[in-house]
């Protein structure tokens, strides 16, 4: 039996009584899923995703962090189960040394120095930044910097990773490298929640994806599931990969409901071409 | 300059020569490109981070090297008017700069939409009726109209993006110039903005656009810069730029989906494809006719 990392039970979130946030959410998150969360800005993304790691608590109902109450624990108890990686690399960034910036949430948690200097080498090593220990953070390019925030919070050794908006503002390099990142952290063991935008880096990554439209769950189910019902993602506006959109269109013609990337269109495609 | 045709009718609104430039921090950030851009044009720009994208979208109002300074080579004219002989100021009538954060580029001084869309006109000394019937024209072709009254700071990301566009609109400029419109934006406020860009350029609005969003530019743009390392890799029609698959892929850039997939597979199947698809209907037309049952 898998054990089960976060629950909501009727969670119903306002910001003021005239805003309801979020409503009647039921989730349950298994230790060492990979999980997208998608839906338009306004959809309860965010909300619901803070509620994970107690920076907000509900209005009504409860979520369960590894058994525990949130409402039970304080935040930054918290956030040593449940790693918050912001949008913003600046909303996080606030050292002027890389090494100390990862160095941070280890040494928080009350390590000796030489325990915090295996964290933040192991940290970096993860995220592929190791010689960049004395530079400002300022200094690295954005993908970097990205990677640098992450670093951050894998020093802490979080079970739980949720990622807002990752790829915002990134390259294609910079995503794909986000991409593998967080497949490797996943693999590794942890559980992944990306809260994000981009549906080809959901089609990449996640294996289950659950869709958030005016704080409510649409839909929650396994990625490949979730991108090719059109009809639902069109009520939350939002388009699929290319490569789904088209194998979609060719329906018709044979091509099967489940692919997500270029890999899977290829390896399908190959056999339905006449030559 | 601004008077030199290329070709008969074909009225070159942005001719950039041999141009290279440093900042005073950072050298060779663009090295010796050439390129130029006609009446009427919709030239899209890609690349990694750090290629020379923004840069070279500032130099096309003079911030780069008026505001910047640096060290400056070769020629760019916008306009007919020198680069280097004409103020920002002066090029800022003639070219409309839109930046990736609408919230950045909104003054902050003004309660209201509308007052925003006015607020360079009136700066700039225009009579009250030339003020209103242009910032009402600019609204409409952003799809603002009924927030006229709205704050700035209460708009959407896509509808900021929008006003943004609004108030360069407004100015009326030859050339409208965005670096990456888009990159801040959630799919609706994606979706809006480049609705907008789109429409603008069917009426003829001559359009730079630096973007990431490969598969949208696909739609509307004429012709492509790949830029590397301050170097054009590649530059040409879109069709031809986003179908050179391995040059792409080799700086690390992806082309449109449905380009890539049809590389592989040519390759793979040894399909002889003439033509291939960089947008979502080719790829549909060119598969039914492939997978049609023999």
């Amino acid at each position: 039996m898998k054990e089960k990392i976060i629950e909501t039970k009727n969670l119903w979130f306002s910001y003021s009584p005239e805003v309801t946030a979020l409503r009647n959410i039921n989730l349950e998150i298994y230790k060492g899923e990979l999980i997208a969360l998608i839906g338009q800005n306004g959809g309860g993304k965010t909300t619901l995703a803070k509620h994970f790691n107690g920076l907000l608590k509900p209005t009504k109902g409860d979520v369960y962090v590894k058994g525990q109450n949130t409402k039970d624990v304080p935040a930054n108890r918290l956030a040593l189960t449940v790693g918050y990686v912001f949008q913003n690399p600046a909303h996080q960034i606030f050292t002027s040394k890389v090494y100390d910036e990862v160095a941070y949430g280890a040494r928080n948690e009350g390590l000796n120095e030489e325990e915090v200097k295996e964290r933040v080498e192991y940290a970096l090593e993860e995220v592929g930044l190791i010689g960049y220990e004395d530079w400002h953070p300022y200094d690295l390019d954005y993908g970097k910097m990205k990677l640098l925030t992450v670093a951050s919070i894998i020093s802490m050794k979080p079970e739980v990773y949720v990622l807002d908006e990752p790829t915002t503002g990134q390259d294609h390099k910079g995503r794909r490298v986000l991409a593998d990142l967080v497949i490797k952290l996943n693999k590794e063991g942890n559980t992944v929640i990306v809260i994000t935008h981009d549906m080809k880096f959901v089609a990449r990554t996640a294996k289950r994806t659950i869709l958030l439209a005016n704080g409510e769950v649409i839909k929650d189910g396994a990625t490949n599931e979730v991108l090719h019902d059109l009809e639902t993602l069109k009520k939350a506006m939002i388009k699929p990969p290319q490569v789904v959109q088209l194998a979609y269109s060719l329906k018709s013609y044979g091509v099967p409901t489940n692919i997500l990337t270029i890999d899977d269109a290829f390896n399908s495609f190959k056999k339905l071409i006449n030559r | 300059m601004g008077n030199e045709t290329k070709k008969a009718g074909e009225e070159n609104v942005v001719v950039v020569e041999n141009y290279s430039y440093s900042y005073p921090t950072k050298k060779n950030v663009i090295q010796n490109i050439s390129f130029t851009v006609k009446k009427g044009e919709v030239l899209g720009i890609i690349g990694p981070n750090g290629a020379g994208k923004s840069t070279l979208c500032k130099t096309l109002n003079g911030l780069v090297p008026h505001f910047y300074g640096g060290f400056f080579g070769g020629n760019v004219t916008v306009a007919g008017m020198e680069v280097l002989k004409h103020t920002t100021a002066e090029l800022s009538t003639k070219v409309g700069l839109v930046f990736q954060d609408p919230e950045s580029q909104i003054s902050g001084m003004m309660m209201t939409v509308w007052e925003e869309v006015g607020f360079g006109l009136s700066m700039l000394g225009f009579p009250r009726e030339e003020v209103d019937e242009r910032v009402n024209d600019a609204i409409k072709k952003v799809g603002l109209e009924g927030l006229e009254k709205r704050s700035p700071f209460e708009l959407s990301g896509g509808q900021q993006q929008r006003l943004a566009i609004a108030t360069v609109l407004a100015i009326k400029p030859e050339i409208m110039v965005l670096d990456e419109p888009t990159a801040q934006l959630d799919p609706i406020g994606k979706y809006e903005v480049f609705k907008v860009i789109e429409d603008l350029t069917l009426e003829g609005l001559t359009t730079i656009v630096v973007e990431h969003e490969i598969e949208e530019l696909a739609h509307f743009a004429d012709n492509i810069i790949l830029l590397h390392e301050g170097k054009i890799l590649s530059y040409g029609k879109a069709k031809k730029v986003l179908t050179e698959v391995e040059k792409l892929k080799a700086i690390g850039e992806d082309p449109p989906s449905v380009t890539e997939l049809t590389y592989l597979l040519d390759k793979e199947l040894d399909l002889s494809l003439v033509n291939y698809p960089i947008t979502l209907d080719e790829a549909i037309k060119i598969y039914k006719e492939l997978m049609v049952s023999s």
